[in-house]
């Protein structure tokens, strides 16, 4: 039980040319909350574009729970992993059919875990309402909930809470814990904010122009960053 | 002798109907003794041959004969070929058509028996005589009836056709607005008509469709010594069907040849037109060059293997067949007073 | 009188809704299709569906004629001068129009929605038809028009169909026919039962839900 949940070894992307992401060794641990910091453009989004199979890297091999992943990964494999993004990207329909959407993309019947799941967001009883007409907090928490109905092993967030009021960033915050304490599900959080970080992270990892310079426990990386330019960042000094 | 004249022109009817006459066989054609009532076109559809052919054969130059003048006739067309034909599909018939056919009601009136007789579906397609022919010509109906000699000569010589077979005949008459701005009316010859036309500058609608009347029209404007063209002195080509050229005359105070069978059903629309050469019936045309001839042909087997020839020559055979000549004599006696086509096949 | 134009009501509808279902099942796939995952000479696919869009519908008659003709090359089949020619016709007629407009209505949905529905575990072709229903108001605007653009022409089914009495006359070549032989009047009315589809298919097209007042 001591092999990583992912490991990227030598996980180059490259778009046009041009290598956004260059990744040589990145282990993450089954069951921690990883979080990913760095300036705008350094290549956090495209890490977590591999993480969920989404893309396969130009070169390298990304290893998923024991598994290489080859260039077109099975289905199943891609479904134990999903992605909050910064905006909630909901459908068009109603607060139900966005949160089982991925249970009927599986045949699964939701039964009883959309109620339970909009109760652990604070939305229960909301089912009927049309997602898209929800306030930007209530709209990123059925996101999330979405996510979560699926019990994914892995579940990544790419700024969930970029642009939400402090009530729901604390809402969502105390979720993602709960989910990550209660489940066991391994979580890798991309952020701007690095007090954000700090509260949540067991493990923080920097990206600056593609290459992952420091990679340390949350304390380490913010009390005694090996590169200076970490101690930069955790400072908050690090204009971006 | 009147009395002797009326049991002399019952025998000849009796005769003609049984296609008696008197006929003597001879090397490679017949001879024929003219009766009361014939006509050279007549004795041309009895012997399935053309005017043309017992003119040349005789050495006549009108169409004057005498009864009991004793005429060559030239074997007719070669026996129809046995070929191996297989039709697309045996359970219908696809006539290609000129639209006054259609349009006059006489096909509704007629091809219900056929269609009954020979338990067939007929599709009719109505279009102009030249459009009825090119898709006769790509073997996409099995029989045409059409009304435009000259083009049907050509269909048979190019190998498209065969069979063919005069069914009946109209007459085209000149109508124009009531002022009649050329002064044609009463007028006894149509080429002299479309020349004052001409002179006069008078607006003139043409079908421009290459349609059987199209082609009558051109051939009118030829022997008057002319050759309009569409936007020059009043002349335009509409490229289309007799019943919008009406329409557009009607409108516009054009002059335009039409055949009398749609002059006749539409007139009561066209308040703005009258109709003032080709008399008052088409026993009344005063101009032979106003004659309007139908003619029936099989697309042919050889060149089509898929078109249904066996039930198109049957069809033939009917449509030329005495009762339904005599319903086509009939159709629209009620509703006008007088017949829209003529039989020629066989006198009824 | 109205038994008369029945069957050609009825037949108008058979031929238009039966090329539409055929449009609809190859076209929206197909548009989806490429602006989901855009095919390499996509540009030179493009210009070739536009300009089919703007097809004049007497060209793919005659095109259809031609190969439909018994000397043409699937003369076989045996369709010219029936309804399955004047079908044939119209789908050709409705399959740009199908084809690109739900194209464009699938561009419209935000790629980054495409992006979380795979990674929600979507297949391609869940991926298909979840974007298509996002896309279902533009969608069905294609076929709204494609179906106006059909039931409304007459050239080409003129020439495939024949006119003919009882079995390819539908309301547009009947109206031709009509006003041909100066009946106004009845000419008029197959007119108003055209207007009246038209009326009711738009009048579909704005009920629909996902279109705001
Ligand atoms: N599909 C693509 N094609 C080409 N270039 C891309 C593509 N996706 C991203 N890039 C480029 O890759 C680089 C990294 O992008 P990425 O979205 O991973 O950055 P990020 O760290 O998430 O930035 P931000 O904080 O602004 O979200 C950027 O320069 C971006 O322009
Ligand atoms: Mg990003």
């Amino acid at each position: 039980m001591n092999r990583p949940f992912y490991r990227l070894a030598n996980v180059k992307q490259i778009y046009n040319g041009r290598a956004v992401l260059d990744v040589e060794n990145l282990a993450v641990e089954r069951g921690e909350i990883l979080a990913i910091v760095g300036p705008s453009g350094a290549g956090k989004s495209t890490l977590l574009r591999l993480l969920n199979f989404l893309e396969t890297p130009t070169e390298g091999e990304i290893v998923f729970d024991g598994t290489p992943i080859p260039r077109d990964p099975p289905l199943d494999l891609i479904r134990r992993a999903t992605t909050v993004f910064q905006r909630p990207m909901l459908l068009n329909r109603s607060v139900r059919d966005n949160v089982s959407f991925g249970l009927s993309l599986r045949n699964i019947a939701p039964d009883g875990r959309v109620a339970d799941v909009l109760n652990r967001v604070g939305l229960a009883g909301m089912e009927t309402a049309a997602a898209r007409e929800l306030s930007g907090g209530e709209m990123q928490r059925v996101a999330l909930a979405r996510a979560l109905v699926i019990r994914p092993d892995a579940l990544l967030l790419d700024e969930p809470t970029a642009n939400l009021d402090p009530y729901n960033v604390g809402l969502i915050e105390s979720i993602v814990r709960e989910q990550n304490e209660s489940q066991g599900t391994t979580i890798v959080m991309v952020t701007h904010n690095v007090f954000q970080a700090r509260r949540l992270a067991h493990r923080v990892g920097l990206l600056l122009n593609g290459n992952l310079i420091e990679l340390s426990p949350t304390a380490e990386f913010f009390d005694s960053p090996r590169d200076p330019r970490a101690a930069v960042f955790a400072r908050g000094e690090m204009a971006y | 002798m009147k009395r002797t004249i009326l049991v002399f022109l019952a025998l000849a009817l009796l005769f003609s109907t049984f296609a008696i006459g008197s006929v003597a066989a001879q090397d490679g054609g017949t001879t024929y003794t003219v009766q009361a009532g014939d006509s050279l076109y007549r004795i041309a559809a009895k012997f399935n041959t053309t005017v043309s052919a017992i003119q040349s054969a005789n050495g006549l130059t009108g169409s004057a004969i005498r009864i009991g003048q004793v005429l060559k006739i030239p074997a007719s067309a070669p026996a129809t070929p046995t070929v191996p034909n297989t039709p697309a599909d045996p359970s219908t018939l696809i006539l290609a058509t000129t639209t006054s056919t259609a349009d006059s009601g006489l096909l509704a009136a007629i091809l219900p028996y056929f269609e009954a007789r020979e338990n067939i579906k007929i599709k009719v397609i109505a279009v102009g005589t030249g459009q009825a022919l090119a898709i006769g010509a790509k073997g996409d109906a099995d029989v045409v009836l059409v009304h435009a000699r000259s083009q049907e000569d050509k269909f048979v010589a190019d190998g498209n056709g065969i069979d063919r077979r005069d069914v009946m005949y109209n007459d085209f008459v000149i109508v124009g607005p009531l002022n009649d701005p050329a002064g044609i009316g009463g007028l006894s010859s149509a080429k002299d008509a479309f020349a004052k036309i001409a002179a006069a500058g008078s607006p003139f609608a043409s079908r421009g469709d290459n349609s059987g009347t199209n082609t009558k029209e051109t051939s009118l404007w030829t022997a008057a010594g002319l050759k309009p063209k569409s936007g020059a002195n009043g002349y335009v080509a509409l490229g289309q069907g007799m019943g919008e050229t009406l329409l557009y005359s009607n409108e516009t105070g054009s002059y335009t040849l039409a055949d009398r069978g749609t002059w006749l059903a539409l007139s009561a629309k066209l308040p703005n037109l009258t109709l003032l050469v080709g008399g008052a019936s088409v026993k009344k045309n005063p101009d032979p060059a106003l004659f309007n001839p139908y003619g029936v042909i099989a697309v042919n087997p050889v060149k089509f293997p898929k078109v249904n020839y066996p039930k198109a020559k049957l069809f033939i055979e009917w449509i030329t067949s005495l009762s339904i000549q005599r319903r086509i004599y009939e159709f629209g006696r009620s509703l006008y007073g007088e017949s829209l086509f003529y039989p020629v096949a066989k006198t009824p | 009188m109205f038994g008369d134009l029945l069957p050609i009501i009825l037949l108008s509808l058979y031929v238009s809704g039966a090329a539409l279902i055929i449009a609809a099942i190859i076209g929206v796939p197909l548009g989806a299709g490429m602006a989901l995952k855009p095919l390499p000479g996509q540009r030179l696919v493009d210009l070739i569906i536009y300009t089919g869009m703007g097809l004049p519908p007497v060209v793919v008659g005659l095109a259809v004629y031609l190969l439909l003709s018994r000397s043409g090359p699937i003369g076989f089949l045996n369709w010219l001068f029936t309804p399955s020619a004047m079908i044939t016709a119209q789908v050709i007629i409705a399959l740009p129009l199908v084809i690109g407009l739900t194209s464009s209505a699938v561009q419209a949905v935000d790629p980054a929605l495409r992006l979380q529905v795979r990674a929600l575990g979507a297949t391609p072709a869940q991926v298909m038809r979840t974007v298509l229903w996002e896309a279902k108001a533009g969608v069905t605007a294609a076929i709204v028009a494609a179906f106006g653009g059909i039931i409304s022409e007459v050239g080409a089914v003129m020439l495939v169909g024949g006119n003919i009495e009882g079995s390819t006359r539908v309301l547009t070549t009947a109206i031709v026919l009509e006003t041909r032989q100066g009946n106004f009047g009845l000419a008029l009315a197959l007119g108003v039962v055209l207007l009246t589809f038209a009326f009711a298919s738009n009048f579909v097209l704005l009920r629909l839900p996902g279109r705001r007042s």
